[in-house]
């Protein structure tokens, strides 16, 4: 890593300065998924598989290491190789249907 | 400061927008072939589209000193309907001549489909007889990783096709190793909700280096953000880099990948 860093960064910020920079903006975004967690929760009917993926994410925030990025992009995502037989919509939803 | 948008959907956007990014120091913008927001019902339709990318879009932009290049193809959007995708395809050679068009793109996949994936081999062999430059879409959200997966497959198997030539665009943390490990070039798109933010693209920058990565803003008649590239170097600065770094990101790297087509030009620039 810190090869592929000497490629294009002299000096990356430390951990006291990204503090500085991001600490207020990622406490709103915790809050504000504490919120969506909350109002789903509050609201009735039937939620569907997004919420289930979306807990399941979570739990990669948990991780040791600094691959929660990728982590919770790939929970996220469709595990499958083979191409599908048909679109049958243009949209993606963000969180994939069959089970992980 | 002086940027390159490598890739924006200016037939969607105002005038004003074209305003403001001359103003923030765009010198050029290239905006790959899209999906209108409701499927075209015949080929006629992709002519005059094709007409207005390489006719129309670059007069507009000209009018702020913008230089205007395009890339042409059936987006995958489209392309469950094979008998239209072949029809479209089939018109693109006679575009390709134009001054302004730079190769094909964004061909790729959407939802991963079989017809998908026969159209975008169509796009590649037609890439590849025609020595043309490619863009790619990889799909969004949930589709990304597998779609990605399946386009490599496919420009690997295309022997004519050089990887240096190539970009694949919206990248993300969970694409991007497997791109430049394949020797492509790689295109963050900085979007507010479904790709990448600014301070994420910049984190993507520390961790794999400048080199074969680029930045766009991929604006459209969605959410999006067509001054996303010079918020994206103020991101950079942000986090201490130099005047120096931010211009081989935003500027130099584009410029490199696009020049590859003797075609691409910055108006009063040397280039260097």
């Amino acid at each position: 890593m810190a090869a592929v860093r000497a490629l294009f960064c002299v000096d990356l910020m430390n951990r006291q300065q990204l503090l500085d920079l991001y600490f207020l903006e990622a406490r709103s975004k915790l809050i504000d998924l504490a919120a969506f967690f909350d109002r789903v929760d509050r609201a009735e009917g039937q939620a569907d598989f997004r919420l289930d993926a979306l807990r399941r994410a979570l739990s990669e925030l948990g991780r040791p290491d600094a691959a929660r990025t990728e982590q919770v992009l790939l929970r996220l995502s469709d595990p499958t190789t083979d191409p599908i037989a048909a679109a049958t919509t243009k949209a993606a939803c963000g969180a994939w249907p069959g089970q992980s | 400061m002086r940027y390159i948008e490598p890739h924006a959907h200016m037939v969607s956007r105002v005038t004003d927008d074209y305003r403001d990014m001359a103003a923030a120091g765009c010198a050029a913008v290239c905006e790959p072939a899209f999906w209108a927001g409701f499927d075209r019902s015949s080929p006629a339709g992709f002519f005059d589209y094709f007409c207005q990318l390489t006719e129309y879009e670059p007069r507009r932009a000209g009018k702020f000193g913008l230089a205007h290049y395009c890339w042409l193809c059936i987006n995958p959007k489209e392309s469950e309907d094979v008998a239209l995708a072949t029809e479209v395809v089939n018109l693109i050679p006679k575009f390709l001549g134009r001054s302004n068009v730079l190769g094909i793109g964004e061909i790729g996949l959407n939802k991963n489909s079989r017809n998908e994936l026969k159209v975008l081999e169509m796009h590649v062999e037609l890439a590849a007889r025609n020595d043309q430059m490619v863009l790619v879409h990889t799909p969004h959200l949930e589709d990304k990783h597998k779609g990605t997966r399946l386009i490599l497959e496919v420009l690997r198997n295309e022997r004519r096709l050089r990887p240096e030539r190539c970009i694949i665009d919206h990248v993300e943390e969970h694409t991007i190793q497997m791109v430049l490990d394949a020797g492509f070039w790689a295109g963050m798109t900085l979007y507010p909700e479904t790709k990448c933010t600014a301070a994420r693209a910049v984190d993507l920058i520390e961790r794999y280096g400048a080199e074969r990565l680029w930045m766009n803003s991929a604006c459209d008649w969605g959410v999006s953000v067509p001054l996303a590239v010079p918020y994206a170097a103020l991101e950079l600065r942000r986090r201490g880099h130099t005047e120096e770094q931010i211009d081989r990101m935003i500027y130099r790297n584009p410029v490199q990948f696009l020049s590859q087509n003797p075609r691409f030009k910055v108006p009063g620039s040397k280039q260097g």
